[in-house]
């Protein structure tokens, strides 16, 4: 067989783009998932998680939710209010509930402050625009954050309606007297919010906040599910919710 | 040559500030790191195993803690199918250092040796040490 030295150069160039196949494949393996990952065996598998909050049932100046979340969290107790780190937090109705026009309402709500978290909206503009992903929505509506993402921009900070996250101004370990060694702490420069206690679902236990609440005034379940609690409760009870109007459908709901 | 003096003695001057750094470490070498496995954790072990075998964990540990991040924070996958076969739960602080609580005496040996600085105990909590 004759061969060209034309033909020679061609084969060869083939040959030398053929070697590079095998590292391109490689590096591509390389973010693979671990072999066999797999979700925790006892995880609460739900659709849709979200929470109920019974405002009559919530007593005055109770904390037991605040203190439970904040210590299994490792959320630092920062007496300057400019630094404050919070995760669920108290607000007066007039706070919570801005829009709503009634002039006349019970003495009872003026009175107690109502329980605030973040609402892990359906349609959350705080994931929408981080510019790492560091934020996102998982599958089950929970709306996470990937603090080894987080850069700090507080974008995510301007974007949410509701106030629900917070900003590491200062070593948040300065503020902890003691330290959960299960959960990790934070460091300076990221963003924080709720998480609805992903961490505890996976092992098939409840927020802390709700096996807190000894008034049972916050319920917790599966929104998917019509046996729920939740859903029993807001299909026997009108709830409402933080700014509606705004779109982006919060999954807290509050029982006036 | 002209000017021969000066030229050997910059010359001379030249060589020692050039060799400065290996003449002046001479005999200071660090000394070569030793993690130590000796954690009552593991000495109660009967079979003294990690998720995998030695010489994965010595070269990949890096890239397996970054897999096992990406699966528990964004996949929701929490449990580890080792390549033996056992399931352990994904997590620094509640799987390797429950074994590994030396951290000082485990982790930072070859850390420093090398200088690198990962930024995990910025935020998870390293078990609490005897001094």
């Amino acid at each position: 067989m004759e061969s060209k030295r034309r033909d020679f150069l061609k084969i060869t160039g083939l040959a030398v783009v053929g070697l590079g196949v095998e590292p391109t494949m490689e590096a591509f393996a390389l973010g693979a998932k671990p072999r066999g990952a797999s979700p925790t065996w006892d995880a609460l598998e739900g659709a849709r998680w979200a929470m109920v909050i019974d405002a009559k049932k919530c007593p005055e100046n109770c904390k037991d939710c605040i203190i439970a979340c904040h210590r299994v969290h490792n959320v630092p107790d920062i007496d300057n209010s400019n630094h404050e780190i919070k995760w669920i937090w108290r607000d007066g109705y007039r706070h919570v509930f801005p829009e709503q026009q009634n002039e006349r309402v019970p003495a009872s709500l003026k009175r107690s402050p109502l329980p605030l978290l973040c609402n892990q909206c359906d349609n959350p503009p705080c994931v929408r625009v981080c510019p790492t992903k560091a934020t996102f929505r998982r599958d089950d509506g929970i709306v996470m954050m990937d603090y080894h993402r987080c850069i700090g921009c507080r974008f995510c900070m301007a974007a949410c309606p509701y106030g629900s996250r917070s900003f590491n101004y200062i070593d948040p370990r300065r503020g902890l007297k003691e330290t959960n060694p299960d959960f990790p702490t934070r460091m300076k420069g990221v963003v924080e919010k709720c998480n609805f206690c992903a961490e505890r679902l996976a092992k098939g236990q409840i927020p802390a906040c709700v096996e807190a609440c000894k008034e049972k005034a916050l319920i917790f379940g599966d929104l998917n599910d019509p046996e729920s609690a939740v859903s029993k409760a807001l299909r026997d009870r009108f709830a409402i919710r933080r700014r509606p109007e705004l779109g982006t459908q919060p999954q807290v709901y509050y029982i006036m | 040559m002209y000017d021969s003096g000066k030229i050997i003695i910059g010359l001379g001057v030249f060589f020692c500030l050039f060799t400065f750094p290996f003449w002046y470490n001479m005999g200071k070498a660090a000394p070569a790191p030793d993690p130590k496995i000796d954690t009552p954790a593991i000495e109660e072990l009967d079979t003294k195993e990690c998720v995998e075998p030695k010489a994965f964990m010595k070269a990949e540990h890096m890239q397996l803690l970054n897999a096992w991040r990406d699966s528990v924070v964004r996949d929701k996958n929490r449990m580890y199918a080792a390549a033996n076969g056992k399931r352990h739960e994904m997590s620094l602080s509640n799987t390797c250092m429950q074994c590994h609580s030396n951290k000082t005496q485990f982790c930072d040996q070859c850390h420093n040796y090398l200088g690198v600085n990962p930024y995990c105990w910025d935020c998870h909590v390293a078990p609490k040490e005897k001094e």
